[in-house]
């Protein structure tokens, strides 16, 4: 027996987490999402998300296989599905099915496996597939269709406004009494408005956000900043000029929610020490803000956190967490 | 409840020997005792070959200030003088001591009578501190620094607390548990002894929330006692961790080295230290024997000896029912700190708290997999250091940038390993950069 015996440095013990359990908690958080989408969209948001996650998961496959040749598949790890996930959110729920495909390509295959695959990309790879597509096919990514129209309605050619155009429209004209065609908060909160796939039910994110933090996945830290940011800086727009949205509907409109719960807390883009992570929420809130009422989009929340995903690693050079016996008491 | 304050884990506690009383474990057949039990000089043979020794008979001298003699736990014939392998790993010097019988020395006092400081009031801090070096006493819990020399702290820092460490966080080990409910009494005139020798006025007890017994029993006795105080703390682990635990108990973080505990006022010893500190100024008892938890899921009766240094750790396992079939690592110390044993032969010493047996199963690591920059680590850490960037500028060599991340900081708890999504190894490549770094670090203070 003596010598047979396992010798290795401790810890001799380990947690039990994994990236799996990480990954698919997440996945398990966005559910709620979907199913809400399901029943304000019908049956393209189903559609939509499972060719997307089809396509991510499959060009990862590929790419390991054939271009680098990787004796270890990474598909397992849960995280292509999360990718597919999240980028079906990002989009509108009667995209065509070979845009979608087109994204996965490019989130997947640019943006993550030519960084080095998991846990090497320097950019978020389903918000960087939004970009590129919102960039490539303006018309399509912005055809919003109504919702509420029953179940069967996909490829429906009517669009909605969103609250967010519909401010963007209020800060051009000047016009405070524009706002007024913005659905209710209430509205709102459980999703019945226009918009992208996984992005509208607020409450369905709110419940993906308390699973995480009970379930430790994320720390409080990013969303809580960028949402109170947000709620700040718009609420002292709102007050200097109604023109302004109202904070309230700053915060449950677009994708703000989406993406301070979901994308900006992405393990691989997102600082690593508490205080890192509170300066990237504060600016990524305030670039959101900045971005919807002064820019060309009216969307800023993708783009403030891939504009923060590039300052994430001056981020960590900069932010360290306080030592141990750093300030004696 | 109290804790500290940066970073910290909590595994599965798993105390399955914790309502095991203490049991006397048989004595060897042969007991082998290395030189180097202690942090310091290892110390130096005083017997040879033929000589007949007595339980309790110095067997081993001092090799410097900080050292420790060794005492002989049996009676009998020294068999040789030669060298061991260790829980180390490596072949160290040794006394083996052929047994015979049990005869103790006539001057250690073997009644069960509890004697205080009010039966000797005469006693001054400087003769505590002497007899407890003259004993060989050194920290218990595992890092076996020679007790005396905390008690004599460099000019400048003065002492305010003992703070008596009874946290035990290590899952599985009971020894320092059980001592408490049996040897309570003991280990109070222990502290007080502790905190005459030091000079200070108040003393704490220190104890995880996860032994409610012990607490009860300690808050108890101690109303005797108006200058100690338990403390009762949240389980987390690495509490049991000097720094973390003055965090914990009083508040102060101890810088960075050099800085020492005393730095800021406070002195810690473990509670098997208090009472075998007890033992040697009050029964004249040099340090000879522990308590060490034998334990283990697949163990069939998971047990807290009594035990004679020397007895080798194979017979107190056959004590406990035999080493299972499915046996995959056996462990000297808790499973977060301690050492994976090569063979089971090794001798108990002076910092044996407890022998641990993995199956196979548990003993196997994870495959590792990309760091997904989870920066679980990051928050785990109690030293509030990047274990990630640690690891893997370790990993690369980059000893300068490691040394400015303040590698040398690391207390190698093995939090952050703990808590990897990933199973990175970050333990062992921090390991490497620390020694590396420090080998760096002695260089350039020689060249100076």
């Amino acid at each position: 027996m003596a010598n047979k015996l396992i010798v290795s440095l401790s810890p001799h013990v380990h947690s039990n987490d994994t990236v799996q359990k990480n990954m698919y908690g997440v996945c398990i958080a966005l559910l709620p999402a979907l199913v809400c989408s399901f029943v304000i969209f019908g049956v393209g948001a189903i559609t939509v998300t499972a060719v997307s996650v089809a396509s991510c998961v499959f060009f990862e496959w590929a790419i390991n296989k054939y271009l680098l040749k990787n004796d270890k598949p990474t598909v397992t790890d849960g995280s292509a599905i999360l990718t597919g996930l999240l980028l079906a959110f990002n989009v509108p729920s009667n995209l065509p099915l070979w845009i979608m495909i087109v994204g996965a390509l490019f989130a997947i295959g640019v943006v993550k496996m030519t960084f080095g695959g998991l846990g090497c990309n320097l950019f978020n790879p389903a918000l960087a597939g939004r970009a590129f597509l919102l960039i490539s096919f303006p018309v399509q990514m912005t055809t919003w269709p109504v919702p509420m129209q029953g179940f069967g309605t996909y490829l429906d050619a009517e669009t909605a406004a969103t609250p967010l155009s519909i401010m963007k429209a209020a800060v051009k004209a000047g016009d405070a009494s524009i706002l007024e065609q913005s659905p209710n908060a209430m509205d709102m909160l459980v999703g019945k408005t226009g918009g992208c796939l996984g992005e509208v039910s607020a409450l369905a994110i709110i419940v993906g956000l308390i699973f995480m933090l009970a379930k430790k996945i994320i720390t409080w830290h990013i969303p809580v900043s960028i949402i109170v940011t947000v709620f700040v800086f718009s609420g002292l727009m709102n007050l200097a000029n109604p023109v302004y949205a109202s904070p309230v509907v700053e915060l449950l409109s677009g994708g703000l929610l989406l993406g301070a719960v979901f994308m900006a807390t992405d393990y691989v883009t997102s600082p690593m020490s508490k205080k890192g992570q509170l300066i990237y929420g504060v600016a990524i809130g305030f670039l959101t803000v900045v971005i919807r009422t002064f820019g060309a989009y009216p969307e800023g929340m993708s783009f403030a956190i891939l504009i923060m995903n590039a300052f994430t690693p001056l981020i960590n050079n900069y932010c360290k967490p306080k030592r141990f016996g750093e300030v004696v008491k | 409840m109290k804790t500290f304050r940066i970073g910290g884990v909590h595994p599965a506690e798993n105390k399955l020997s914790a309502a095991e009383p203490i049991k006397i474990a048989d004595l060897p057949k042969i007991a082998v005792f290395p030189m180097g039990q202690h942090i310091g000089a290892p110390a130096k043979p005083i017997v040879k070959k033929g000589d007949k020794v007595k339980v309790g008979q110095m067997i081993a001298e001092a090799g410097g200030f900080v050292s420790a003699p060794i005492f002989s736990s049996v009676s009998g014939t020294v068999l040789k003088v030669d060298t061991v392998v260790d829980a180390s790993g490596y072949a160290k010097p040794a006394v083996y001591i052929t047994v015979e019988g049990d005869e103790w020395d006539e001057a250690i006092d073997r009644s069960d009578k509890l004697v205080t400081l009010k039966d000797k009031p005469e006693l001054t801090g400087k003769e505590i501190i002497e007899k407890i070096q003259k004993a060989g006493i050194v920290g218990m819990g595992g890092a076996c620094f020679p007790c005396h020399v905390k008690l004599m702290p460099p000019p400048g820092s003065k002492p305010e607390w003992v703070i008596i460490n009874a946290v035990e966080c290590e899952p599985y080990l009971t020894a320092d548990h059980r001592l408490m409910l049996e040897k309570a009494d003991q280990i109070l005139v222990g502290v007080s002894l502790l905190m005459k020798a030091a000079n200070v006025n108040k003393g704490y007890i220190g104890i995880e929330s996860n032994k409610p017994d012990a607490i009860k029993l300690m808050q108890e006795k101690v109303s005797a006692y108006p200058n100690i105080e338990v403390v009762p703390l949240k389980v987390k682990y690495p509490q049991g961790g000097e720094k973390q635990l003055i965090d914990a108990v009083v508040g102060r973080q101890v810088p960075a080295p050099p800085a020492l505990p005393v730095s800021v006022g406070a002195i810690i010893q473990n509670v098997g230290t208090a009472y075998a500190v007890y033992e040697a100024v009050m029964k004249n008892k040099p340090l000879f024997e522990r308590v060490v938890t034998v334990t283990g899921k697949s163990l069939k009766q998971p047990s807290n000896f009594l035990t004679r240094m020397g007895t080798p750790m194979s017979q107190l396992i056959d004590a406990c029912g035999g080493l299972p079939e499915d046996t995959g690592k056996v462990i000297g110390g808790g499973p977060m700190m301690g050492k994976a044993l090569m063979n089971i032969e090794v001798p108990i010493c002076k910092g044996s708290s407890g022998v641990l047996i993995m199956n196979d199963k548990e003993a196997r690591r994870g495959e590792p997999q990309p760091c997904i920059r989870c920066a679980k680590c990051v928050g785990a850490c109690p030293m509030g250091l990047e274990p990630y960037l640690l690891a893997t500028c370790s990993g690369k060599g980059m000893w300068e940038k490691v040394e400015a991340e303040d590698i040398t900081s690391c207390i190698e708890c093995g939090s952050c390993q703990f808590t990897c999504p990933s199973n990175r190894p970050m333990l062992d490549l921090i390991r490497l950069g620390k020694s590396t770094v420090m080998g760096i670090i002695r260089a350039r203070n020689a060249k100076k």
